[in-house]
């Protein structure tokens, strides 16, 4: 395969299977130096096994894959030394202190001692757990262990950081302070690949995201491009007493479209406020009525049918 | 879209085949400087329990009688079992270094995952791994033979290749556990399973209280399969200086085949585990 320009990570018609089952299913990336790029889909959608892909801890079973400008199928070791991956289960040596997993970690890399210990020191103040250097992992918070996990990920200052769902489990404080510390590196230069099946953490996070189900791709662009190409500027939520939401083609001339949703009807306008007098002034009496921005969320039920988390 | 700055090349280079092998080393003795109590138990009490139950007490009351004269071909008991209690520590650790710590790293802790983000291959884990089981094996049987020479059980230098064979024997031993320990999901019963009808049956049989030849022919083979065995046969050959060099041979070359396939199996089942 030809590199094409300045891409770390590209892939043609890129494919996994594990014994009958498919689960990516052909796909082509293109991931520039610089940039935070995304899959965001549901669970099952192909993020993973993607990303384990790019990270050559799991052979490609079809198309093209090239990382750093080498073929992951050769060139793993060589390839995985200069990458950064933060893993979706912590895996941090628990019986080791927060300072020895990044030192320890770090030789993995072929650093000398002087320069780990050095670096250790760096990064557990860029994480915020430099007065928690001489404890043992295994009584940390999660929040902690996944900045320590973050921290050990760029132990080899590594050109391309792999995220694979980091802040799943976290309380939204702790997701925040990981947030700020993702846009510093991004500031540094430093690109990204994040999976998540948060459509507030794509936002926030991405430059560029793809969105995947069952195995593909199903749409690619900026978080505000997505947005414009598939859902409408805003959207009315209505909630009706159950059993009394009238039904979706009832309100389908105050909206561009609907979607009725267990709990609740969502109209998409590009005006809301308009939409919902037109729904008052037709009769219909809602519990409640919420008028919106679209969010990837949107854009993931039009896609795809259904909502990113069940 | 792009940065405003590119990050310069990593710092990160893969260390090679050697070193790679060398840092998970490394890694598990920057563990054990930490954590070395929670093994000591198994790791130097229970070889010392062995050694004061049946070399200094059991030896004390078979002392003296013809059968045992006729058994050991000469020395004190304790003289004639202190090799054989080296092999059978080696043995026991081996097998107990490969279950649980193997397990861990795969399910528990996961550092396996970590360690194989790097450029280190999961053939290098499980290298890395037996690499530091022999080691560990060489210190702890290293104080053993200094505690034995306090209760003189030890008669010769020869008893430093006694260590050796002892060294060789674990090591063959904890290369197909650690195969073993990483094809499995779960603990459920494997590992009792491995103690009880392996790990017990091979202390009691390979000629380390007794010679064989003290058992019913049909159990005598039994001890022949036992790779505790023919580590047995050497290390006593040595400590006692009664060396046959091709009978020693083929007792290495036996423990060597069964270090090289467990070796060879492991690597392929960590990396088929660890890269899917």
């Amino acid at each position: 395969m030809q590199v094409v320009g300045d891409g770390l990570v590209q892939a043609r018609g890129l494919r996994k299977r594990f014994g009958a089952f498919e689960a990516v299913r052909g796909i082509d990336v293109d991931v520039a130096r610089g940039e935070v790029f995304g899959f965001l889909g549901p669970n099952g959608a192909g993020k993973s096994s993607t990303m384990r892909m790019i990270a050559c801890v799991s052979p490609r079973s079809g198309g093209e894959l090239q990382v750093l400008g080498m073929d992951p199928a050769t060139d793993g070791p060589r390839i995985r030394a200069r990458i950064g991956v933060v893993p979706q289960l912590d895996n941090l040596d628990q019986e080791l202190t927060v300072r020895q997993n990044l030192e320890v970690y770090g030789r993995y890399f072929g650093l000398s001692r002087a320069h780990v210990r050095a670096k250790a020191t760096e990064l557990l103040e860029f994480v915020q757990l430099a007065d928690r250097a001489d404890d043992e992992v295994e009584p940390l918070s999660g929040g902690m262990k996944r900045r320590l996990t973050i921290a050990r990920a760029l132990v080899n200052d590594p050109e391309l950081l792999l995220l694979d769902e980091p802040t799943t489990g976290l309380d939204p404080q702790a997701r925040h302070l990981l947030w700020e510390r993702l846009y510093r590196l991004k500031r540094e230069g430093v690109t990204q690949i994040i999976t998540t099946h948060y459509m507030d953490e794509a936002e926030q996070l991405c430059d560029r995201l793809v969105v995947m189900d069952g195995g593909l791709i199903v749409a690619e662009g900026s978080p505000a491009e997505l947005i414009e190409r598939y859902s409408t500027r805003e959207v009315l939520e209505l909630r009706f007493p159950t059993g009394a939401a009238p039904p979706a083609e009832a309100l389908a001339p105050h909206a561009d479209r609907v979607e009725a949703l267990p709990d609740r009807l969502l109209l998409y306008t590009a005006d809301g406020e308009h939409a919902q007098a037109a729904v008052a002034s037709a009769g219909h009496r809602p519990l409640s009525a919420l008028v919106r921005r679209s969010t990837l969320e949107d854009v993931f039920l039009r896609l795809t049918g259904r909502s990113l988390v069940e | 879209m792009t940065a405003t700055e590119v990050r310069a090349r990593s710092t990160g280079r893969d260390p090679g085949p050697v070193r790679g092998v060398l840092l998970v080393v490394e890694h598990a003795w920057v563990w054990y400087r930490r954590n070395w109590r929670a093994t000591a138990v198994s790791s130097i009490l229970q070889p010392l329990l062995f050694l004061l139950a049946f070399g200094v007490g059991f030896g004390s009351l078979v002392e003296g009688g013809e059968g045992v004269a006729a058994a050991t071909g000469g020395p004190s008991y304790l003289v004639w079992l202190a090799p054989a209690l080296l092999a059978v520590s080696a043995a026991q650790t081996g097998v107990f270094e490969s279950t649980y710590p193997v397990l861990s790293g795969f399910k528990w802790q996961r550092h396996y995952h970590g360690m194989t983000a790097g450029p280190v291959s999961p053939a290098q884990v499980a290298l890395g791994h037996l690499a530091w089981v022999a080691l560990k094996i060489a210190g702890c049987g290293a104080v053993y033979v200094g505690v034995i020479a306090v209760f003189g059980g030890v008669a010769s230098a020869g008893i430093v290749v006694s260590l050796a064979a002892a060294v060789l024997t674990g090591v063959a031993v904890a290369a197909p556990v650690t195969a073993y320990s990483a094809t499995l999901e779960s603990e459920g019963a494997a590992f009792s399973v491995l103690f009880r009808f392996v790990v017990i049956p091979m202390t009691l049989f390979s000629g380390t209280f007794f010679p064989i030849d003290r058992l019913p022919g049909w159990v005598q083979p039994l001890a022949w399969v036992s790779p505790l065995w023919h580590g047995t046969e050497i290390a006593r050959a040595a400590a006692l200086d009664r060396w046959q060099p091709w009978a020693a041979l083929g007792h290495a070359a036996y423990l060597l085949a069964l270090l090289v396939l467990g070796a060879v199996l492991a690597a392929r089942l960590y990396t088929r585990r660890l890269q899917p």
